[in-house]
């Protein structure tokens, strides 16, 4: 049952063979014996949780067509407020924080009848690519606990890959979703820029952050968008868009399928094992039919300094709000105003957190604004303009999701910029607001005695998500690399 | 360029973060850091390119002028730190 696809539960919950309180325990007791080592959950409350399922079982929803999803349990990243729950955000500052209402995501999952299992560990404020900043202590990558998760996802990462949770949703701003999904073998879907609400989603870098699901396969992604899309008024920048079924196309055959390679992210930099496993999924789609055709992405080099302007200047100022009047932390001792807000703030946020804020501040600052900020989003556009360029020549662009498989803690930690580049093939996808996702394709061997699983990324044209998903469905009914799980567990 | 230990003290200020004489150097180092990998972005000539503000473009909604949400204040505040009779209370900011 831990191994099962959503189709499966669903099935077996349809057919009583199972009832969703049942279900719902299974994955409580495995969170309750793995986590002590995982750390990938930050609050649980089994009563809650179980009578969300004991409602479930009773609402006449389990069965029903309009919710394939209901009676299945699915974890929620601690970024998305949830009523009643600690909100925490991976950080100090939201450490007390309980929500008093619910993200819009949140809601659409509970309307869908799927039972909250609990909020999973993250990067603090989704800022980290290793889950090494959460006020928790790190989340441990399944497949070998001295290695980073990836993040900030990494908690709904990790949560899924040990069969914490048949499912998690996740945040990508410049890849929080992909890396982590890449670096414990998961499939992770970020949508286009718009197609999931951010309404309670608690803000990083607006122009950027996307929700999205993070699951087994990409039939249980697509499952998982079905109930999470959507436009909502709430959220200024939702697109109102007819709703769609991503699974419609996922059977497709692959024949005459257009592959883009760009040559920028074939070069230096990508780990040996990794270009072994993606060379070798490319091999497995030719054989499918597809044909692969060089393009370029001439700015994407740029991607990530021009993220680094861009995302902390408008972190900030979302993070403003963080003021210690409203919600969340106030030191303890202060004197005036001014200092009760720097104090406060200093001792709420932790280290890298201060550090973008700081960065942000700077740029947008008098006498600063036109030579970064400005520039950086002009860099936006041609990066933008280069992958509308390369879609006129292919269906779809594919490369790895990062440069290596899992690094071990400490890594990369004390050098930010190393650690940034640990985003270098996600950032620009989130800058042209692409869909992009990652699905796993192999194991590499380079930072662990362990084979540690590696990520192909997958990015499509603007609202591609269901091409994508077929794409990497017919990929997972050829191969296995998707069923594979950590020994041991 | 590079920013000096004043600079990193007036930008915290702006951001309002305190930062001990202890942290302020290692700040300093790490900022420069940063501003030195994004100083590449300098040498790209952009004339003539639009800004891109936002990953869609899309135009702000109207909507009716009327209330769409219920008053909550008690459970808003139930999460503040500290309030009196419905307000939020902070150091006295007029004498």
């Amino acid at each position: 049952m831990i191994n099962a696809t959503l189709k499966e539960l669903s099935a077996a919950l349809a057919a009583k063979k199972v009832s969703a309180v049942e279900l719902t325990t299974l994955f409580l007791d495995r969170i309750d014996r793995l986590n002590p080592v995982l750390n990938a959950f930050v609050s649980t409350d089994r009563d809650k949780t179980l009578a969300m399922a004991r409602a479930t079982d009773a609402s006449g929803k389990v069965g029903a067509s309009t919710t394939p999803l209901a009676g299945i349990p699915l974890a929620h990243k601690d970024i998305f407020c949830t009523e009643g729950w600690r909100t925490s955000c991976g950080s100090k500052m939201l450490a007390n924080f309980v929500s008093p209402y619910d993200a819009t995501v949140v809601e659409k999952f509970k309307a869908a009848g799927m039972v909250t299992l609990g909020k999973l560990n993250m990067d603090e404020f989704a800022m980290g690519s290793s889950n090494e900043t959460s006020f928790f202590g790190p989340v441990k990558n399944p497949w070998d606990t001295g290695c980073v998760p990836g993040g900030s996802s990494g908690g709904s990462a990790a949560a899924v890959a040990a069969r914490l949770a048949p499912a998690a949703t996740g945040t990508d701003t410049g890849g929080s979703i992909r890396q982590p999904a890449a670096l414990c073998g998961l499939t992770g879907l970020k949508p286009t820029y718009g197609v999931v609400s951010r309404y309670g989603m608690i803000a990083f870098a607006s122009s950027l952050d996307q929700g999205g699901p993070m699951a087994k396969s990409a039939e249980d992604c697509a499952l998982l968008l079905n109930a999470m899309a959507g436009f909502d008024e709430r959220d200024s920048t939702s697109l109102e868009r007819p709703a769609e079924d991503y699974a419609r196309n996922l059977e497709q055959p692959l024949a005459g399928l257009r592959i883009g390679l760009p040559k920028e992210f074939f070069g230096e930099g990508m780990d040996t094992d990794v270009r072994a496993a993606v060379d070798a999924a490319l091999a497995e789609y030719r054989k499918l039919g597809a044909t692969t055709v060089e393009v370029a992405l001439p700015n994407s080099g740029l991607s990530v300094p021009a993220y680094y302007v861009i995302a902390p200047a408008e972190a900030s100022s979302n993070l403003s709000r963080f003021d210690g009047v409203r919600y969340g932390y106030r030191a303890p001792e202060y004197g005036d105003l001014n200092d009760m807000y720097s104090k406060s703030r200093a001792q709420g946020f932790g280290e890298e957190v201060k550090r973008r804020i700081l960065i942000g501040t700077y740029v947008l600052s008098h006498g600063y604004y036109d030579a970064y900020y400005l520039q950086a989003q002009k860099i936006r556009r041609l990066i933008a303009n280069d992958f509308a360029e390369a879609f006129k020549q292919c269906d779809v662009i594919m490369g790895p999701t990062a440069p290596s498989v899992a690094f071990r803690f400490g890594e990369k930690s004390a050098d930010p910029v190393q650690m940034y580049l640990s985003d270098i093939y996600t950032i620009a996808v989130n800058l042209a607001g692409l869909p992009g996702m990652s699905i796993p394709c192999g194991f590499g061997a380079a930072h662990s005695s362990n084979p540690m699983p590696v990520g192909l990324q997958i990015v499509g044209p603007w609202f591609g998500e269901a091409k994508m998903l077929n794409v990497a469905h017919r990929f997972q009914l050829a191969t296995d690399w998707h069923t594979r799980m950590p020994a041991g567990l | 360029m590079s920013l000096t230990l004043d600079d990193v003290r007036r930008i915290a200020r702006l951001a309002r973060l305190e930062i001990s004489a202890a942290e302020a150097d290692k700040t300093r180092d790490q900022l420069n850091g940063i501003l030195s990998f994004i100083e590449q972005l300098q040498s790209v000539d952009t004339t003539g390119i639009e800004p891109m503000a936002h990953a869609v473009d899309v135009v702000q909604r109207l909507r009716p002028d009327v209330a769409t949400e219920p008053d909550r204040r008690e459970t808003f505040q139930a999460v503040a730190p500290e309030t009196e009779a419905g307000l939020y209370l902070v150091p006295r900011v007029v004498e």
